[in-house]
């Protein structure tokens, strides 16, 4: 009975290391909180002493600005937010592209550097090197030069069978649409006349500097991603499937990916997140993304703490998503260790 | 690249964050005595624009804007080298002004309502009035702005300059396209690599480009048309009357001195000799103004001797002996036609 009590005694419920870990965590919590806080009313304090006027009700006065390519349509007596929008969509243009693109071209040149060819393998190498180790603002500028300096004028375009135009005013190329009186799929073709081209789908200088940039750039680090993976799977792994008969294909398929795909998931996510948040890159080059609408929007209206807020809670937005949805594919594609 | 655009645009929130919360003490100070203590004014000016705010090989900096920075560092602190330059990219500006980074930004600025009454700043007098116009390859046949249509323009971001061209777009129902680049240099280059149809900013700023950055400055155009009223002047933070009236008087004493012929080179011979009323309190001779303001009698007198009058300012920066060529327009004194008009120095 004794011990007992005195065991209740020692455990109480301030003694209990459950509880006291609990209480660390809590305090630490609310200082936290504390501190975000203070942080915040005091920057809102200084900037209404100093009249500097603060608040997100400017997202529903008016614009007032064009934007140069949207995939929404936007009239300059549209509201801010709707101005964001539109900046946030051609974020996530260049980001899916690009995310998707620097993949096929990643896949492609990791699997060649691993190759038994020598020139794939040296090709791929050097790929990595110069794409890897060249600044990625760097990059975009080399892009946006040779679509704008080195391409003919939209007078003289480059173009090829009069399906694809290349000029100063970037790049068109025909499209299948369903056309429904005829009931079938015909070819929207790009019609040029006097230098301007209506019809078909034209992509900007800008859009295709910051994508291909990107692209190319964040496909080197897929490359090792990809190159990494494949390594990682023991050869005695291959050699068993072999003995045991399998196709290439399915040693591909069955054996190989499978395992180097529970390697190669995780950094690569790192890569998608890269490439989305290095799209803020655009402004340098001139694309109306979301860091560069959310600058004319700071510089029209002043609210600088507002915008970038705004910035970082779509940035922060942007790479969870992306994680999760990595996440998911992880968890699909993970072997289930047995 | 000296500032990638992230960097710039959360070099300019951490600046304004951190300011604004470690110095909610040090406000209310006064802006002068800080200048005083530090011996050192600083002034925002443009990171690079050719007649107003520009720094050569060695690092001078000469402009427009930096003489006024210099007149008033004269006024105040008994030379105009005791500045130092912070040049700004525009979506930096105000907040480098609001943080407390500069004393004064002197960067071709447009005075505005919503910048005047919203962003905690004061505009004091205008040193520069302006208009924004469109500059276009001659050998593209362009005559007007109004010819314009669906035209790429290409234009800096955070300015004025982007609304008046919706604005203008919007009027003439011309549906023009713009690129907006955040970097005066990339906008330039992007114009003159033959991405855009036109370039537009303020026709003072243009003049500047087409001297400087064109290969032959006479494949482009400035078109006739003026789109907008852009008054330019340097700004002052909200909640310091007396450092905001010195900059507005300094820049108002050198558009008087002007009017009566007081120049750097003959200001020594007029204080000896001069027995004009006006010319005699101007420096000091007879009234004490600059006791008034919180300087010493001879302020006018230095501001003058740093930089000359507004109208040698004028001349040396970005007059027609210089590669802008810019004639004095709007910008001569207001007995002569133009809009330079300064309160009187009593």
């Amino acid at each position: 009975m004794a011990g007992f009590l005195f065991w209740d005694m020692k455990t109480s419920f301030w003694h209990q290391r459950q509880t006291r870990r609990w209480l660390y965590q809590l305090a630490l919590m609310l200082g936290l909180l504390a501190l975000l806080a203070w942080l915040l009313s005091n920057t809102l304090a200084n900037m209404k002493a100093r009249g500097i006027q603060s608040g997100f009700d400017f997202l529903w006065a008016n614009a007032g600005f064009d934007i140069g390519e949207s995939m929404i349509a936007f009239d300059s007596s549209e509201p801010y937010w709707r101005a964001f929008g539109v900046g946030l969509l051609n974020t996530l243009r260049v980001s899916v592209v690009g995310i998707v693109f620097c993949s096929i071209l990643g896949t492609m040149i990791g699997v060649g550097r691993v190759s038994h060819n020598a020139l794939a393998r040296g090709l791929g190498y050097a790929y990595t090197e110069l794409f890897r180790n060249v600044p990625v603002l760097l990059q975009l500028l080399i892009w946006y030069v040779l679509l704008v300096e080195f391409m003919p004028d939209s007078q003289s375009p480059l173009h090829f069978n009069d399906w694809f135009y290349l000029s100063k005013n970037g790049f068109s190329f025909p499209v299948p649409v369903w056309e429904s009186s005829s009931n079938s799929l015909v070819w929207d073709v790009p019609l040029w006349f006097d230098g301007e081209i209506s019809q078909g789908i034209s992509l900007t200088p800008e859009f295709l500097a910051i994508t291909l940039g990107l692209s190319f750039y964040t496909s080197a680090f897929v490359a090792e991603v990809v190159r990494a993976g494949i390594v990682s799977v023991p050869r005695g792994q291959l050699e068993a499937a072999k003995s045991i008969g399998l196709s290439n294909w399915q040693t591909t398929r069955q054996v190989l990916l499978p395992q180097a795909m529970r390697v190669i998931i995780p950094p690569l996510t790192n890569q998608y997140l890269n490439l989305t948040k290095n799209s803020s890159l655009a402004v340098a080059i001139g694309y109306p993304d979301l860091v560069s609408i959310s600058n004319t929007a700071l510089n029209q209206t002043g609210r600088a703490v507002e915008c970038i807020a705004l910035i970082m809670a779509v940035y922060l937005c942007l790479s969870l998503g992306t994680s999760a949805l990595m996440n998911a594919f992880n968890q699909r594609m993970a072997i289930r260790e047995r | 690249m000296k500032n990638s655009p992230i960097k710039a645009a959360l070099g300019g929130a951490a600046a304004i964050g951190f300011t604004l919360l470690f110095s909610a003490s040090a406000w209310a100070g006064k802006t002068l005595d800080t200048i005083k203590q530090r011996d050192q004014m600083v002034c925002g000016v443009n990171t690079g624009l050719a007649g107003f705010g520009a720094a050569d090989s060695q690092g001078k900096w000469t402009g427009l804007d930096v003489d006024v920075c210099r007149a008033v560092a004269a006024a105040v602190l008994g030379s105009g080298d005791k500045v130092r330059y912070v040049p700004l990219s525009a979506p930096q500006r105000f907040t480098a002004l609001q943080s407390g980074e500069i004393d004064m930004l002197s960067r071709n600025t447009t005075f505005t309502l919503t910048r005047d009454a919203s962003l905690g700043l004061h505009q004091t007098a205008v040193t520069f009035y302006d208009g924004q116009g469109f500059m276009v390859p001659v050998k593209g046949g362009i005559k007007s702005a109004k010819q314009l249509k669906n035209a790429t323009v290409c234009v800096q971001s955070g300015t004025t300059t982007e609304k008046n061209l919706t604005d203008f777009s919007k009027a003439n129902n011309l549906a023009i396209k713009p690129v907006v680049f955040e970097k005066l240099e990339a906008a330039n280059a992007a114009y003159f690599a033959g991405r855009c149809k036109a370039y537009t900013t303020d026709a003072s700023g243009l003049a500047s480009i087409r001297s400087k950055e064109a290969k032959d400055p006479k494949e482009h155009a400035i078109l006739p048309e003026l789109i907008s009223k852009e008054p330019l002047g340097p700004l002052v933070r909200r909640g310091d009357d007396e450092w905001f009236a010195i900059v507005k008087w300094v820049i108002y004493g050198l558009v008087e001195a002007e009017e009566y012929g007081i120049t750097a080179a003959n200001i020594e011979k007029l204080k000896a000799e001069s027995t004009d009323p006006v010319v005699m309190r101007l420096l000091g001779k007879s009234d004490d103004t600059g006791k008034l303001l919180g300087l010493d009698r001879e302020w006018l007198v230095r501001a003058i001797t740093t930089s000359g009058n507004y109208g040698e300012i004028f001349e040396r920066n970005v007059g027609e002996k210089t590669p802008l060529a810019l004639k004095r327009g709007p910008n001569a004194q207001w007995a002569k036609g133009g809009l330079q008009y300064a309160p009187p120095i009593r």
